[in-house]
């Protein structure tokens, strides 16, 4: 009776949605472990090695700490904003993944399930939903703490946001045009063939490989992450949106980043790289659906968020943070219009059927080439203070300063 | 005055149209990074771990917590001249001269106190010291759990001396410490002789 229950779609969502819950809560807190080891790696340092073994403790000596700090809420904030920020923060980042297709299909007691909590037709237009709901967290702690700073850090983070969206949106939409699907697990399952005779996987990534590093680029400024962490910068802002928080809603904005990060890692993956599906092997192939294969799926899939994820780390402790001005025009002068010419590209292709060929990966590299001869022939420096530098004696300026920022 | 064919003028290069287009630089920085990732992860970082690990000091040098040397008869060397309280640029010495017992020297200290809170370790004394009687010691890990107790005495600095003594000789002793002090011309032909332990 017990496992009639747990095996059926009903049971099997409830108990996804337990296992996601908890797991997740442990992953965010050691993706800020692995955060740490990789920052000192990339540092040469050795990063926490006191607490446990290889420092693997620290989480637990961290969190305690944030639990058993004061929790401080100021005279002067709206406290019910104040206390619901970090709870929307985090619990965006958690509903995200209701929709995520973990590992395809189960069949059992001659039912077949599907691993995932959720399976609704529309399961792209409510992740792209709930993720756009994550700026309410941010603003509503910059709001909340009434405090100068923070309120910069929110403002910086809804302009960011709401322009980062655009491009987001639109990556999207030309991998839906694409698939011809807004079912997540849909989407997977149109990545599972192989081209060239079994060589090459159908992902979206091989005919699209340019939205696929946009999309990253907009998940990295959709979580506030470096370079686009200018909602918190630390040496403008002191902490920007978060300034005012401490103990544990302070941690609970810090998960909530991490299963940002998780998240949008998730629909990368899931949107580009194929989801749980791996190459040769019969286990992640669609037509295997013994537990076994199951579990592989999984572990394919969590396998790719995780490189996903260090990926974003490793960007994050290579790259400076851009300057606002530069922030925007990354948004607007370099995404969006590489966007639109992709979907406009899509579409067109759509139109003549072409757009699971070659074509569409010859289009992408047209519109890479392009956009490398207007950012190489527009000349002009995108700080736009070369030209009002002061020169000593009218004399020829000692440094010509060069453009700095981004294509444009 | 910097002469006008001394003085050259660097201009940024120009980027090419790849570099314009960022993405490559930003692979190039990923590809810096990871390189100092692989190398932290299946090599050693730089780091040292201090309480179980310790840097290699260069002995010689290392400025590090004051001594008071002894001569050879186990006597304070210091002649009580106060040229390390004149030259130490932090105001932490502090010397309270009086008349020698011994008949080989005219002064000795009767209290010798250094503010170890108040120095800066720059080795001006060590440097002025006529007769190499106060040297930095390679010890660094000074501790006090009061700031009357990080002033060291004349007992505490000759201590210092006895336990540093065997990893760092006393450099050079030239007045104060040689078999016949006293006598201007042996002195000076001892001097010839080059440093002494």
């Amino acid at each position: 009776m017990m496992f009639e229950f747990f095996t059926s779609q009903f049971g099997i969502s409830l108990s996804m949605m337990v296992v996601i819950v908890l797991i997740l809560l442990g992953v965010t807190a050691y993706c800020i472990y692995f955060e740490r080891k990789i920052a000192a790696f990339i540092q040469d340092r050795y990063g926490p090695n006191r607490v446990g073994p290889w420092g693997l403790l620290q989480l637990a000596a961290d969190g305690g700490k944030f639990v058993f700090k004061e929790d401080i809420i100021p005279r002067h904030v709206d406290k019910v904003l104040f206390l619901a920020a970090p709870g929307i923060s985090m619990l965006v980042a958690f509903v995200g993944f209701a929709a995520i297709p973990w590992g395809g299909q189960w069949q059992v007691n001659n039912r077949v399930v599907e691993i995932q909590v959720a399976n609704p037709d529309i399961g792209l237009l409510y992740i792209l939903g709930v993720a756009s709901m994550g700026v309410y967290g941010v603003v509503l702690a910059g709001w909340a703490s009434n405090n100068k700073y923070s309120f910069y850090g929110a403002i910086r983070a809804t302009a960011q946001m709401l322009s980062y969206e655009i491009p987001m949106g639109l990556c999207i939409l030309v991998v839906v045009l694409t698939v011809g699907t807004v079912r997540l697990e849909g989407i997977t399952a149109a990545q599972t063939g192989y081209w060239f005779g079994g060589i090459l996987p159908q992902w979206t990534v091989f005919l699209h490989p340019l939205p696929c590093v946009i999309l990253f680029i907009t998940a990295l400024a959709e979580c506030n992450r470096a370079p686009f962490d200018l909602a918190e910068a630390e040496q403008e802002l002191v902490g920007g949106f978060h300034t005012e928080y401490n103990a544990l809603k302070f941690g609970m904005f810090f998960l909530g980043e991490y299963a940002h990060m998780i998240t949008n890692s998730a629909i990368i993956a899931v949107l580009f790289l194929g989801g749980w599906h791996l190459p040769w092997f019969s286990w992640t192939q669609p037509e295997a659906t013994h537990l076994w294969a199951v579990l592989a799926k999984v572990a394919v899939l969590c396998g790719k968020i995780a490189f996903l994820i260090f990926v974003m780390m490793w960007i994050r402790w290579t790259l400076p943070r851009l300057r606002f001005d530069q922030l925007m025009r990354v948004a607007w002068k370099a995404l969006i219009p590489m966007t639109l010419s992709l979907v406009v590209l899509t579409t067109v292709l759509l139109y003549f059927d072409l757009h699971r060929t070659i074509w569409a990966l010859v289009g992408n590299i047209v519109i890479i080439v392009v956009s490398m001869v207007i950012a190489g022939l527009l000349h002009t420096p995108v700080t736009g203070r070369a030209a009002n530098l002061p020169t000593a004696n009218n004399e020829t300026p000692m440094t010509q300063v060069r453009a700095s920022g981004v294509a444009n | 005055m910097i002469d006008d064919k001394d003085i050259m003028f660097v201009d940024e290069p120009d980027l090419t149209a790849a570099e314009r287009f960022y993405l490559p630089q930003i692979v190039d920085g990923m590809k810096t990074t990871i390189r100092h990732f692989g190398k932290s992860l299946f090599g050693k970082p730089m780091t040292v771990q201090y309480p179980e690990e310790k840097r290699e000091l260069r002995v010689e040098n290392y400025r590090g917590v004051h001594r008071l040397n002894r001569d050879e008869k186990g006597r304070v060397a210091c002649v009580a001249c106060y040229m390390c309280e004149t030259a130490c640029p932090a105001h932490c010495i502090h010397i309270d001269a009086g008349e020698s017992p011994w008949d080989d020297r005219e002064k000795y200290p009767v209290k010798f106190d250094l503010d170890e809170l108040r120095c800066i370790y720059c080795g001006m004394c060590e440097e002025a010291c006529p007769v190499d009687a106060i040297e930095l010691t390679p010890e660094y890990s000074l501790v006090g759990l009061t700031r009357d107790e990080m002033i060291l005495d004349k007992e505490e600095l000759l201590a210092i001396h006895d336990r540093t003594v065997d990893e760092k000789p006393r450099k050079n002793p030239r007045i104060t410490g040689y078999p016949n002090t006293g006598n201007p011309a042996e002195r000076a032909g001892s001097q010839k002789e080059g440093p002494k332990s």
